[in-house]
């Protein structure tokens, strides 16, 4: 059994009249990866700020290492990496001086610093732009390089809020590939991200986050097949053409209909069967599809069945 | 010293922009001397027995090192804070915000005393510098160094945006820089006027500095000093609490 590294019992923030997190608890485990799913505004953010110190624990109790804080102390803070949101590079240094000197500050020696900042360099793949200027760096360079800068300490927990927002499909892929590596070594990786296919490609363990609260929390594929059906059929019509009552009628025949602001999906244990009765309800096959239950339709089913953006 | 991590940082930057930096800060203060002390001079008796250009040159060291310590820390910490982030980056490793508040006040006051070193040294060349005295200015000026660092990072620290900085200095720099016994005697001025001097801080700093320049080193200039001193201690726990309030929420 490994170790809990962060644990949180009914953590909650208020911020004037708005009460961004209404009592979470969570506990994540040492060389795990762990996310936060959810959509802008769910208190993902609100939660990795309290955790890497730039947020004070007002309600609730949070644990990291074991020990109770209220705001994380400098020895703790010197065990996290941390890559915000926003791309906080230092614009006036270049991109080794950035992470020189950032070593620096985590009190690596001026030779240390180089010799790792070097090292994460290559290991982001970003060698031949050592002496390049912040600004020459496209987004997906910059956030290598926010997590090379994040990684100097040689960290034991690494928080990613939105590691992968804004960029490529390509710099996506790559980003995940390092993450994976340094779950490899060991190191327990705690991500925010509001893409699905992040949270699956990348989770061991994961919450759903909704407007301050944890709707339902496990592994990608417990979630999946806890809380939908294993078939969805995705209805491409506009729901004025689609045959009325069809709700009803999914529902009869054993399976679950949810309808998002204006698609409608339709759920079943057997996908096969329910694609041939689509015909006899009225729906047109052309404009559907028909596909295995994804963490999407979980994020979907959990988060309120559509209301929101 | 995690605030010596910080300050280091700030090196780095200042190792790329120094030349740049200081010419600039160099050149308008020699315009004012040379406008002001060799034209105007031209047209103005001796003040207490000094020529004009003597009387002005050791003010225009300790108002160069004013404007330098407080531009640092309203726009230059300004941009640190809300634009690059820069504070947000540092205060996530093993540093607090206290940390961050002195490592700016050291960058500022470095930048202030080397400022007015350069000035001191350039009146040296102008024969303006008439005792060894003068080789303690560099040590005084970290003095009104804190002082008006930490006047600008408060006024930072309840800034939301950077056009407000033109306040700052537009209705507490320059007046103070004007009235400040730089240009002419404060004992010229009205009675009233004359108490209110001793709430401007680059009064002091103009004082001290021009005992030094001229060699007329008493004790009182230690009451000049510290009034600068004693603000700066009552200010440093005001910049940190303002600081924590715009990063930690």
């Amino acid at each position: 059994m490994n170790a809990t590294v962060v644990r949180a019992e009914n953590l909650g923030k208020t911020y004037g009249d708005f009460r961004a997190l209404k009592g979470i608890s969570f506990s994540i485990q040492a060389g795990q990866c762990f996310g936060f799913l959810g959509h802008n505004g769910a208190g993902k953010t609100t939660t990795m700020r309290m955790i890497y110190g730039m947020s004070t624990v007002e309600e609730g109790q949070l644990w990291l290492f074991e020990q109770q804080i209220s705001l994380t102390p400098p020895v703790i803070k010197g065990r996290l990496g941390v890559v915000p949101q926003e791309d906080n590079l230092d614009d006036d240094l270049t991109v080794l001086d950035n992470l020189e000197v950032y070593g620096a500050i985590y009190g690596l020696s001026r030779g240390e610093s180089r010799a790792r900042g070097k090292e994460l360099l290559s290991f982001m793949g970003l060698e031949d732009k050592a002496s390049s200027d912040i600004e020459s760096l496209s987004g997906g360079l910059k956030r290598r390089l926010v997590i090379a800068r994040a990684l100097m300490n040689r960290p034991e927990i690494v928080i990613l809020d939105e590691p992968t927002t804004g960029l490529d499909p390509q710099a996506r892929h790559l980003v995940w590939q390092k993450l994976r590596s340094l779950k490899s070594e060991g190191v327990t990786l705690i991500l925010t991200t509001h893409y699905m296919e992040e949270a699956v490609q990348l989770c061991d363990r994961l919450v759903i986050m909704h407007e301050g609260i944890i709707l339902d929390e496990g592994s990608p594929r417990e979630l999946i097949d806890r809380c939908v059906l294993p078939y969805v059929i995705e209805v491409h019509l506009p729901l004025s053409q689609v045959p009325q009552g069809i709700t009803d009628r999914v529902a009869a025949w054993g399976g679950e209909a949810i309808q998002v602001v204006d698609g409608l999906f339709l759920y079943a244990s057997d996908g096969q069967t329910l694609w041939h009765s689509l015909e006899e309800w009225g729906v047109p096959k052309h404009a559907c599809l028909l596909r295995p239950a994804n963490l999407e339709d979980v994020f979907l089913k959990l988060t309120g069945k559509g209301n929101q953006e | 010293m995690a605030m010596l991590r910080i300050f280091a940082r700030h090196m780095a930057v200042f190792r790329k922009i120094w030349f740049t930096n200081i010419m600039f800060n160099f050149i308008e203060p020699l315009l004012y001397l040379t406008a002001m002390g060799y034209g105007l001079g031209a047209f103005v008796r001796d003040i207490g027995g000094l020529s004009y250009i003597q009387y002005i040159a050791p003010g225009m060291i300790a108002s160069s090192a004013m404007f330098a310590a407080s531009f640092e820390c309203t726009y230059g910490s300004f941009v640190r804070l809300h634009y690059q982030k820069t504070f947000h980056a540092m205060l996530v490793g093993p540093v607090t915000v206290r940390d961050i508040v002195s490592g700016e006040i050291l960058y500022a006051t470095f930048k202030s005393t080397v400022f007015g070193l350069v000035i001191l040294a350039v009146i040296t060349v102008l024969g303006q510098v008439q005792s060894w005295w003068a080789a303690l200015i560099p040590l005084f000026l970290v003095i009104p160094g804190l002082t008006f660092s930490l006047l600008a990072l408060c006024y930072t620290g309840v800034t939301d945006n950077i056009d407000k900085f033109n306040y700052y200095v537009t209705l507490f720099l320059t007046p103070s820089y004007l009235f400040s016994g730089v240009f002419f005697p404060i004992s010229s001025m009205p009675a009233w006027a004359q108490v209110l001097a001793w709430f401007n801080p680059i009064y002091h700093s103009v004082e001290v500095c021009r005992a030094m320049a001229l060699g007329n080193a008493t004790p009182g200039l230690l009451v000049h000093a510290g009034v600068l001193l004693a603000v700066a201690m009552l200010l440093m726990p005001l910049a940190v609490r303002l600081m924590t309030k715009r990063l930690i929420v």
